[in-house]
Parts: C-alpha cells; sequence; structure tokens
C-alpha cells in the first residue's frame, strides 16, 4: 500500500518537475534568442505567464471529436514516455515504470503524440493543418532513420535494450557512452535538431508560411495544452539522451546542468540559421546524420 | 473594501496579471501603418520584454491590431477575423485612419470611424504612429485589462444588433453571420 502511494507520489512530482523544467527551457530560450539578436526580451518565466493565460481563455471551437482529442493524445504520449525515461539514477522520488526493453518502447511511443496530433489537426479542415501535417511527416520519417540508428548501433555494442541497464554499463566502465560509440551520439544530436522543430528545421510551425500548421485551428486551452505537451516532452528528450549518452544524473542539478547543456545545440543552431524547405530538411538527415549513423552501427559490430 | 462589488477577487487579479503580460497579437496589416511593426518588434524597441509576441492565426489571437484605413472590401474580413478569435479579445485602431478616416477622410470607399464596426479598446493616433507611441498604447492597454475595463468583446456580444446595423449599411449584398447568444 504505502509503496503504491510513494510511486503514485512520484510520478505527480515527476510530472511537475518535468513541467517546470521545461518551461524554464522554453524561457531561457527566448532569452538566449533576444541577447543574441541585441534585445532585453521576455523575463524567463514569461512561458509560466503565457500558458496560464492560454488555460484562462474560452475556448469554443467545434470541427469534430478527433479535434478535441488531439492535444490529448499528445499530453498523454509526452506524460507516458516521460514515466519510462529514468530521471535520476538513485533515490525513491523519480522512480519510473522500467522494463528490459524500455528502449524499443520509448522509440516507438515518442512518434504517438504527433500523430494523434496530427489526426486532430486533420479534422480542422484548415489547409494549412493539412500542409503542416505532411510536413510534419516527412521531417519525421527524415530524422527518425539517424535515430533508430545510433540508438540500434548502442543496442547492439551493450547487448542491452534498457535504459538502466546502459546507465549501469557506463557507471561500470567509467566511460561515457559518447566517448565509447561517438558516431552513434553525432548521429543523435544531428537527429535531435529535427526533432525540437527549432529553425532551421521549424517547417512544421513556420507561422510565417503555414500560419503555425498543425495548431492554426488550436486556441486557448488546446494551445496551453499543447505548450505543456511540448515543455514535457523537451524534458523527456533530454533526459533520455543524458541517460543514454552521459551516463545519467545522480541528482537535480547534475541533471540540470546536463540537459541544458544539450539543450543549448539546437538552440544555438537555431539562432544562427534561417528555415530550410521541406526537401532540403529531408535530405539533411538522409546525409551525413545518416551516413554518421551507418559508421556507429559498424563500429558497434566489430567493438 | 469587503463590500465593495467593484473590488477583483484574488483570481481576477492573478487573470488579468497573465492577460496583460502576455498579448498575442495578430496584426491586420492591410493599411500603411504594418510598417512600424517590424521596428516595434526587433531589436531597437522589442516588444516582446512586454508579453507582446505575434500570433499565427486568429484563433491563438488575443489582440487584433487594425494597422491603418479599412476599405468596405477589407472590413468584412476584418469582422470576420474578429469573430473568429476567442474571448478575451482586445482591439487597438492604430493611426488616424481608424478614428476619423485620417488623410481618406472624403473617400467613398473607406470608413471613418472603426468604433462604429467593431469595439475598439485603445486608439493610438498618429500618421504614422512611431513605435514609441505603438509601445504606449500597449502599456495602456495593458493598464485598463489590469483594471478589468478592458471589455470590448462583451460591449460587442451585448449590443450586437447596433454594430450588425452600422456593418450591413455599409456592406450591402454580403451575408454575415447570425448569432443567437
Amino acid at each position: 500500500m504505502n509503496t503504491i502511494l510513494i510511486e503514485i507520489l512520484g510520478a505527480i512530482a515527476t510530472i511537475l518537475l518535468a513541467f517546470t523544467v521545461g518551461m524554464l527551457y522554453g524561457g531561457a530560450r527566448r532569452k538566449v534568442i533576444a541577447r543574441i539578436q541585441n534585445r532585453v526580451g521576455p523575463p524567463i518565466y514569461q512561458n509560466f505567464i503565457d500558458v496560464v493565460k492560454l488555460y484562462s481563455k474560452e475556448t469554443s471551437i467545434h470541427h469534430g471529436w478527433i479535434q478535441h482529442m488531439g492535444p490529448v493524445f499528445a499530453i498523454t504520449a509526452s506524460i507516458t514516455s516521460l514515466m519510462f525515461v529514468p530521471i535520476l539514477t538513485s533515490g525513491n522520488w523519480f522512480s519510473n515504470l522500467n522494463f528490459s526493453g524500455d528502449l524499443i518502447f520509448l522509440i516507438y511511443m515518442m512518434v504517438f503524440g504527433s500523430l494523434g496530433m496530427a489526426l486532430g489537426a486533420g479534422q480542422t479542415g484548415n489547409p494549412n493543418s493539412a500542409i503542416g501535417v505532411s510536413r510534419g511527416l516527412s521531417q519525421m520519417v527524415g530524422y527518425e532513420i539517424p535515430f533508430v540508428m545510433s540508438m540500434v548501433a548502442l543496442m547492439t555494442q551493450f547487448h542491452t535494450t534498457s535504459i538502466t541497464g546502459m546507465i549501469e554499463l557506463q557507471a561500470q566502465s567509467e566511460s561515457w557512452m559518447m566517448f565509447s560509440n561517438p558516431f552513434a551520439f553525432i548521429a543523435a544530436i544531428m537527429a535531435m535538431l529535427g526533432m525540437f522543430h527549432y529553425a532551421p528545421f521549424d517547417i512544421v510551425h513556420a507561422p510565417a508560411e503555414v500560419a503555425s500548421g498543425p495548431v492554426s485551428e488550436f486556441g486557448g486551452k488546446y494551445l496551453g495544452m499543447m505548450m505543456t505537451s511540448g515543455s514535457i516532452f523537451a524534458f523527456v528528450k533530454l533526459t533520455l539522451f543524458v541517460d543514454v549518452f552521459m551516463g545519467g544524473a545522480s541528482n537535480l542539478i547534475e541533471l540540470v546542468i546536463k540537459t541544458f547543456a544539450l539543450y543549448m545545440i539546437p538552440v544555438l543552431y537555431g539562432v544562427i540559421n534561417p528555415r530550410y524547405r521541406t526537401e532540403q530538411a529531408i535530405t539533411y538527415f538522409w546525409k551525413w546524420p545518416a551516413f554518421f549513423g551507418l559508421i556507429g552501427l559498424v563500429w558497434a559490430a566489430f567493438y | 473594501m469587503y463590500n465593495d462589488k467593484n473590488a477583483q477577487t484574488i483570481v481576477d487579479y492573478i487573470k488579468n496579471f497573465t492577460r496583460k503580460n502576455s498579448l498575442f497579437m495578430l496584426a491586420y496589416g492591410t493599411g500603411c501603418g504594418a510598417i512600424e511593426l517590424p521596428a516595434t518588434l526587433t531589436s531597437r524597441y522589442d516588444a516582446e520584454r512586454l508579453g507582446v509576441r505575434g500570433a499565427a492565426t486568429p484563433r491563438q489571437a488575443d489582440l487584433l491590431l487594425i494597422t491603418g484605413y479599412l476599405s468596405t472590401k477589407t472590413l468584412k474580413r476584418v469582422i470576420r477575423v474578429y469573430e473568429q478569435m476567442q474571448d478575451p479579445k482586445y482591439v487597438i485602431g492604430f493611426g488616424s485612419c481608424t478614428i476619423n478616416g485620417g488623410m481618406y477622410w472624403d473617400s467613398y470607399n473607406t470608413i471613418k470611424l472603426l468604433d462604429k464596426y467593431i469595439p475598439v479598446d485603445v486608439y493610438i493616433n498618429g500618421c504614422m504612429p512611431r513605435p514609441e507611441s505603438v509601445i504606449e498604447g500597449f502599456k495602456e492597454l495593458q493598464r485598463l485589462i489590469a483594471a478589468g475595463k478592458a471589455d470590448g468583446a462583451t460591449k460587442y456580444k451585448e449590443n450586437l444588433d447596433w454594430y450588425r446595423n452600422n456593418q450591413k449599411k455599409v456592406l450591402k449584398n454580403w451575408p454575415l453571420v447570425e448569432y443567437n447568444w
């Protein structure tokens, strides 16, 4: 009984932590972009203000019930994948639902939110939504290939499909996986640029081209749910990369330092780049990242 | 103080605080005033530090910015955009043209006073207003929101017949949506 209670409280604490950290990272991103453009920028807690305002808006748009389910799918996928990523290597509070094949499960689960959102956006009937969805799915085909290649390389090299198993292996060998298989790390980082949908890969939400794409018909509370889900999902991706490649984190400060350092890669790469066209984005992922993923696979086979 | 019916409750206070500090702006940029907006939003004047940022579609926007004159043809689209926005919503009339017609005061196909067709919360005068006055307009709107007085949307709902009559006077033979709130 007590253990179940602690598990549930721990899950709620995990969601709150992911939400807070993800929102603060979003605010930090806006601040960093503003400083690079020689502006003052909004305060770092601006995203919290935005999300509270969005939840307090009225929402009276109805296009069909799948449209109402779209943001729910997105937030469900974010929280489910959060439950399978180990937050800390020690301690009881941030426990999670581990099993021996959770990395494979995560690779599937991380796609589910975008697919649910695509369903919801499809029913709104807005042409911008349809274009945004087709762009997003094409881009997903682009970055999933190097990402899966690097994950498979790690799984074959270390003979485990469990994330906690990988953390233990890194602790035993006292070497991070970004050093024991550097090519897989490079491929995964380049795939991460596309996963975050920041410039130059923001072809899905391009406000000047397709009027924010899939979410163009979602206002008010739905936009707030999308923001919540996006910040939780950003935390999930960063924590997964830290767990798999950088040996996990034993306390929250270490986690924040490592994830923030990783987060700055797509942010800073995006600040100095304009937007790619759709076919440029896809060919980008199928050239160098896929090549590094292939080298990583060969490296893993002969390790 | 406790019996004052006009006093804001703590929930209203929090709501108004977030609303005034997070204005998603949809610029209806058919007039010449749209050229002042890039200067307002970029490095030199930086409206984002006040929480003002651009929204891509009417569904996501809180604030409709009418930048300059409206011909009767564009008025049709403005009414449609305004009615697509979600409550609470605010309108800023930008430049002299929205107040009295400005340099188009004797034109046969522009509207002269925007407030007769959609409710305007704040006017910014000038031809064109400089970015400083645009930011002052945003701040005035924030003051109104904080005091709970930016209620153009409720006015529009309550006096819909009056607004519809005014709209139909200039938009002849044009179907406008009828509501039964």
